[in-house]
């Protein structure tokens, strides 16, 4: 859903001046200083889930917020980034930000490809194909041998030296990781107040209409799909590269891409707080839940539960229940 | 007057269903230029066919001077040709002010995001919903939307607006403020391609009448002449005397 | 050379019955336009419904048909007055995601009572041999009885009143209504057609392979392939479409290991949608 984001006047505000610019400021910040300050490691790692989850669902939203389509396999960019990475770091012997980097690279450049293709289709169509693309990535990496086949890859602890030791590195992963959630962030927003942006959302209400308006439909879809690809496959070079190890099974994972689908809508599609809310609050309900035995089975069928409560109930999520409330809210938190 | 929009030979078949047949005719620019049959003639088609919605079977379209036959939407968009829609298509959840940025954003001067606010923002009071500009667009009326819908063809600075059915739906009033705004549109050097079922005022508005009957072109002139077209009469009309007393000028 | 034929014979066998689902979610998108991404749990509700009805309930494996037939089509108009009913008219993000969390939830129910691990329903039935050969009795019945669903499907689309009511739905929903015709009835009557296809083919499947509660995925894209190449909403190409997809896996079957099917059915899907955007057998919609 299209929150009013033009305000007369906020358009030609310098972006250091909108408020909202700061608030992700702080966001970041406290992620940062959190950890550090209590010197917490165990708030570091669930913060560090939480970044992750937080990049995945912004990026989502660019694609499912903004243009109103479906990416259902969007894990497969965290996937094929961290794959990427491993491969150059493990085989190639590429340092960390370099192999990271180039899977960035490479990963939104196979999105633009296949985006370019797919994207000149409808709705379902499109969402269609995502949902097969994890999967045949996924089998195709299982029998590829370069990339271990199914049995996965691994990097040797030395790969830590150059970061000034294990301990050390899982601290500078982590201010990486922020960065990246941060990225996203300012991604999001960067292009939600931007003529790009504006033509996405077009898209996302009416593609014909959009399309007869002159908006470049195919391109900008296909623009999107790559540009939403590229910091997910940051993070997953950077989450695999601290796990020394990586598998297909793991990778890619459709019940991540699925929980980030829900984040998004959990939070508020369409919005910049709703992926970072959403997350949070998924995480506070999973966390919950998983302390029981039984729930843990029972982590899909309570996605799913949810998400359909708010497709059917709340589709705007809770930031669009918030605008309702409190329409003032739409200036300040977007 | 050159030529601004030239219709050689055009048609579309849908499924053995000929909807639109060897259809040729220019607007000019500066002109206004009506486009009247009954229901199922092929108009609409037409302007399908025009901005590239379908792709014609048969024959081309130019518009200043290039061929735009069976380009996508968006590029004959920004060719300089405009559009509005029998059932408006509003950008629903999008205030009236960002509907209309879009159309200066995409539309032939294809501007960047600041100026086209100052466009959208001048159109809007142009078409009459100055004092609506936060509002989104699905809380506007039926007349709202209409104006709306013209705004945002507007906003794209065209140089042919292509109107289709602009004043269904609208009580006299607000038809006769709407035929005010489409002539000053004309003053500006915009030309218009109206389809309109309001006789009185699309015989009144046109400097040049085109009659479509299934598809293929029955008879085209002055609104005069084409009044007092027997066939026209015979096809459309019906009644002479009704013909007669829609002649302008009495 | 026979080896050759046989496997296409096969092919054939099954991959009618591959149609068989498709024609179920081919159904449900031409009459509605939403694309039902719980098709995948239906077949693995079909697949389970028969172990359950053979091994709990000592039903002979065929005569099962009936009360999944029965079964899928309830749950089917339930799932539509639960998921479907309100995202019809709106854009079709919605519909795809109301449809796939309940996937979520069933598959979600489905591993936590039944786990991961693989499940087998026997079914013996003496095969047919031709020149060496012998094809499988079970992939015999299973083309006939898809035959026969086919058929039945046909005849209550095409001849009688309730069908065509269906189809007028389907060609335009307003003059439909226009017409006297309870529309909302006619789409849930449809959906619950539609679920009640793949649970049978599910039950069919699951006479000829066997299964886990997460085979649904890889049927569902089976389903998705098979639907694009025989256009949207047209359940004859489905059949046909079917039948050329399990062409297509009976020739590689001989030369290519069977992790790579799924990877060849995502690039057969991807390309056809990019070169054929109507579906290779399209019905052309006046």
């Amino acid at each position: 859903m299209r929150q009013d984001a033009f305000k007369s006047g906020d358009v030609r505000a310098p972006i250091l001046r909108r408020p909202f610019f700061w608030i992700i400021a702080l966001v970041i910040t406290a992620f940062g200083l959190a950890p550090a300050v209590a010197n917490d490691v165990e708030l570091r790692e669930s913060l560090l889930l939480a970044a992750v989850y937080i990049t995945l669902a912004s990026n989502l939203n660019l694609m499912l917020g903004y243009t109103g389509y479906i990416n259902f396999g969007s894990i497969v960019f965290f996937g094929l980034g961290g794959y990427i990475c491993v491969f150059l770091m493990s085989a190639h012997d590429w340092p960390l930000a370099g192999a990271v980097l180039a899977a960035g690279a490479a990963v939104s450049l196979f999105a633009l490809l296949f985006g370019l293709g797919i994207l000149r289709l409808r709705g379902a169509y499109f969402a269609l194909a995502t949902i097969g693309i994890n999967e045949a990535v996924k089998a195709f990496v299982s029998n590829f041998e370069p990339w271990g086949g199914s049995s996965g890859l691994y990097l040797s602890t030395e790969i830590f030296m150059p970061l000034g030791g294990p301990m050390q590195a899982l601290w500078v992963i982590y201010f990486l990781m922020v960065g990246v959630m941060g990225l996203s962030l300012y991604l999001s927003y960067g292009i939600k107040t931007s003529k790009f942006g504006l033509g996405l959302m077009a898209i996302g209400q009416n593609e014909d209409a959009a399309a007869m308006l002159g908006v470049r439909t195919p391109l900008y879809k296909a623009f999107a799909y790559s540009v939403s690809a590229f910091l997910p496959a940051l993070a997953g070079g950077l989450y695999f590269f601290k796990s020394a190890f990586i598998q297909p099974v793991d990778a890619f994972d459709l019940g991540l891409s699925t929980e980030a689908m829900v984040i998004v809508m959990l939070g508020g599609q369409g919005t910049i707080t709703g992926p970072t809310v959403g997350a949070y609050l998924y995480e506070e309900l999973r966390g919950r839940l998983l302390t029981s035995e039984t729930f843990s089975n029972f982590q899909l069928v309570i996605s799913g539960a949810l998400l359909l409560v708010i497709v059917l109930f709340l589709p705007g999520g809770l930031m669009g229940w918030i605008y309702g409330r409190w329409p003032r809210m739409k200036r300040v938190l977007e | 007057m050159t030529a601004l929009l030239e219709i050689e030979g055009l048609s579309k078949n849908f499924g053995g269903v000929r909807a639109v047949q060897w259809l040729s005719f220019a607007v000019n620019e500066r002109e206004i230029l009506g486009l009247i049959g009954p229901n199922g003639a092929g108009k609409t088609t037409l302007f399908n066919l025009i901005n590239g919605v379908f792709v014609p079977d048969e024959g081309r379209v130019r518009f200043r001077g290039i061929d735009i036959t069976g380009k996508a939407p968006y590029r004959v968009a920004r060719h300089g040709l405009a559009r509005t829609h029998q059932i408006v298509q509003p950008l629903t959840d999008m205030s009236v002010l960002e509907n209309c940025m879009v159309g200066a954003c995409f539309g032939r001067e294809n501007l960047p995001l600041a100026r086209a606010e100052v466009v959208a923002r001048e159109v809007a009071v142009e078409v009459g919903l100055g004092d609506r500009l936060s509002t989104p667009a699905a809380q506007l009326t039926i007349v709202g939307k209409k104006r709306l819908e013209l705004a945002r063809a507007l906003a794209a600075r065209p140089m042919l607006l292509l109107l289709d059915e602009v004043l269904a739906g609208l009580n006299p009033t607000e038809i006769e403020r709407m035929i005010g705004t489409i002539r000053s549109i004309r003053e500006r050097g915009i030309a218009i391609l109206i389809i309109e079922h309001v006789m009185q005022a699309i015989m009144g508005l046109s400097d040049r009448i085109v009659v479509l009957n299934s598809g293929q072109k029955l008879a085209e002139g002055a609104p005069a002449e084409v009044a007092n077209d027997p066939s026209v009469i015979e096809a459309y009309l019906g009644d002479p005397a009704l013909a007669a007393a829609l002649h302008p000028g009495g | 050379m026979f080896g050759i034929v046989a496997s296409i014979v096969d092919g054939v066998l099954i991959g009618s019955v591959y149609g068989l689902a498709a024609m179920g979610l081919t159904l449900i998108w031409g009459v509605m336009d939403v694309v039902n991404l719980t098709h995948g749990a239906a077949i693995v509700a079909g697949m389970f419904a028969l172990y359950l009805l053979t091994s709990a309930a000592g039903l002979a494996p065929y005569a099962a048909l009936p009360p999944i037939l029965a079964g899928g089509f309830l749950v089917g108009v339930l799932l539509y007055w639960i998921a479907v009913h309100r995202m019809i008219g709106r854009p079709p993000l919605m519909s795809l995601l109301s449809t796939f969390s309940v996937n979520l939830v069933l598959i979600g129910l489905g591993t936590a009572v039944w786990g991961t691990v693989l499940f087998n329903v026997p079914v013996t039935l003496p095969g047919v041999s031709w020149q060496g050969y012998t094809f499988p009795g079970t992939h015999l019945l299973a083309a006939g009885l898809t035959a026969v669903m086919a058929g039945l499907l046909y005849l209550f689309l095409y001849h009688t009143r309730l069908g065509k009511a269906v189809r007028a739905v389907a060609d335009n929903r307003e003059a439909a209504e226009l017409a006297g015709i309870p529309t909302t009835q006619m789409l849930s009557l449809a959906f619950g057609l539609g679920v009640a296809l793949a649970s049978v083919a599910g039950m069919l499947i699951a006479t000829l392979f066997p299964f886990t509660v997460l085979a649904g995925d890889a049927y569902q894209l089976k389903s998705f392939v098979v639907t694009v190449l025989g256009g949207l909403g047209n359940p004859a190409g489905a059949l046909l479409g079917g039948i050329a997809l399990g062409l297509v896996e009976g020739l590689a079957a001989p030369f290519m290991p069977v992790s790579w099917t799924l990877v060849i059915e995502f690039v057969l899907f991807v390309a056809v949608l990019i070169v054929f955007p109507g579906g290779i057998f399209a019905f052309r919609r006046s």
